[in-house]
């Protein structure tokens, strides 16, 4: 149960096991009392009786939620689709010999990865008056597309130097060099830091619920606004929440498998050794 | 330009309001993140579960969401708060797990030796820890808590959805004094610009200062 390889713990001793015991326990307890004061107040402002409850019953409500998470996947959906040619691109532009089309995509990148996206997205929204749904993918695509720009660059940058010379030394071109040999290396060590930034994708999608674009989150907003049912708010987080974090949990577990496969792999292992530095993605969200 | 300068103490009030969220935000956030980090890299497994799932679950919720539960949620439990202090509740709490995974890889780049001879040294684990690991962790915390603190800084746009005085929530009085929509923006952009660059210089001259060729 030691913490391994740390530079602040010995290796407990019995008497250090017992005080560490004793630690354990009082933690437990101070942890069982916030669970308990949070269950207390739960019962203690009602949010267990049935009319809080009675809404998700209804089949209008049920669609209602569904039509939202439809609405957050299908931003999602569009935002992916988007977003990893936007980046391929932009990285591509950075990557150029030619100086003029270097400079532009660095300013590009730079400036959407700067921006807070909310910026963007109400830009968009406001001044382009675009319709919601297409404000928040043109702002998620923006944001994200410039982050993978980087991700991608970083990642055939990382690509040992002797695979491009021994490429250009064979007679490939600029083209082949890049398509046949730098990405595909590159791109089996980026996949699980390319999966995590689009969980940073999924995760902004609910920003779409600050310019009234109806997606799962505004579906639980209506729901717990309405008097009808006594205000379900603490019932519709309970509903909603786990909903967002499972989704966003799954798809981090999928980048962290990805990992691990990769490490495993000897073909990572005799391809591009990922350089960490520069390659996480940004804790936007 | 005369948008600017119409505007002046519109725009001045949301860039304070905009740095001032940032700073108590981040204050909030380094405290909760050293004590969660100090959770998980504690002997003691109760602590040590409470600090991955603390992490795990806030990295996962959308930001949004959280501030609609902090927001929206608190005043059912009669916890009725100052919206400013929500929205730090709010970001705070987001960004502590990305400070807490920070100091936490930071602590990890030590080699276990370097607490193995400071303990052989007779060294007490106050001071092992003040004289030994932490030095030396922090110097490879700085960057990354560089790039933690402005993603807060970029974030704290949407605590004006939620009825606080920041600089992007300044586009909505503008817009109704009937200003032209892109230069109100652009200026709005210039001033997260300014923010955010001054964050990664301040960073990156703490850089310069801590850095040590190993």
């Amino acid at each position: 149960m030691t913490v391994e390889s740390s530079a602040l713990y010995d290796v407990p001793g019995p008497k250090a096991l017992a005080r560490h015991r004793l630690y354990g326990w009082l933690a437990l307890l101070a942890i069982a009392a916030v669970v308990g004061w949070v269950v207390y107040m739960l019962f203690h402002t009602q949010q267990f009786t049935y009319q809080k409850w009675m809404p998700f019953e209804y089949k209008g409500v049920q669609e209602l939620l569904l039509r939202g998470l439809g609405n957050t996947l299908k931003a999602f959906g569009w935002t992916v689709l988007f977003a990893l040619p936007f980046g391929a691109l932009f990285a591509a532009g950075r990557l150029s010999d030619h100086r003029a089309v270097r400079w532009v995509c660095t300013v590009v990148v730079e400036f959407f990865r700067a921006m807070p996206l909310l910026v963007m997205i109400f830009f968009i929204f406001v001044a382009l008056k675009a319709p919601p749904m297409w404000a928040l993918v043109a702002g998620l695509t923006l944001y994200n597309g410039s982050v993978l720009a980087e991700v991608f660059r970083a990642g055939v940058l990382a690509v040992p130097k002797g695979q491009k010379e021994a490429a250009y030394a064979l007679g490939l071109r600029k083209t082949q060099v890049m398509a046949y040999v730098l990405v595909p290396q590159a791109n089996r060590a980026m996949l699980p830091t390319i999966v995590s930034q689009l969980v940073v994708a999924l995760k902004d999608t609910s920003l779409g619920f600050l310019i009234t674009y109806e997606e799962f989150l505004h579906a639980g907003k209506l729901i717990a606004t309405n008097l009808d049912y006594d205000l379900p708010f603490i019932p519709v987080v309970m509903v909603i929440a786990p909903v967002y974090i499972g989704m966003c949990l799954l798809l981090s577990w999928f980048a962290k498998w990805l990992e691990r496969r990769g490490r495993r792999s000897p073909k990572v292992k005799g391809g591009a050794p990922v350089a960490p530095a520069g390659l996480t993605p940004d804790p936007q969200g | 330009m005369h948008v600017l300068t119409d505007n002046w103490s519109t725009y001045w009030h949301g860039f304070l309001g905009t740095l001032w969220l940032t700073l108590v935000s981040a204050a909030l956030a380094l405290v909760l993140g050293a004590a969660v980090a100090g959770f998980r890299v504690s002997p003691v497994k109760p602590l040590r579960v409470f600090g991955t799932g603390w992490v795990t679950v806030l990295r996962n919720t959308p930001l949004t969401l959280l501030f609609f539960i902090v927001v929206l949620g608190l005043p059912r439990f009669d916890i009725t708060l100052p919206f400013f202090t929500f929205a730090v509740l709010a970001l705070g709490c987001y960004t502590s797990a990305f400070v807490c995974e920070t100091l936490r890889s930071g602590v990890n780049t030590v080699p276990a030796g370097q607490g193995e001879a400071a303990r052989s040294l007779g060294l007490t684990f106050t001071q092992t820890l003040g004289l030994v690991i932490l030095p030396q962790a922090y110097r490879a915390v700085v960057a990354p808590l560089g790039s933690v603190m402005i993603a807060l800084a970029k974030n704290t746009a949407i605590a004006g959805s939620f009825s606080v005085v920041e600089l992007l929530g300044t586009y909505r009085t503008l817009n109704e004094l009937g200003y032209g929509i892109v230069w109100t923006f652009v200026w709005i952009a210039v001033g997260y610009l300014v923010l955010t660059l001054a964050i990664s210089a301040l960073f990156n001259l703490l850089e310069r200062r801590v850095a040590v060729s190993r």
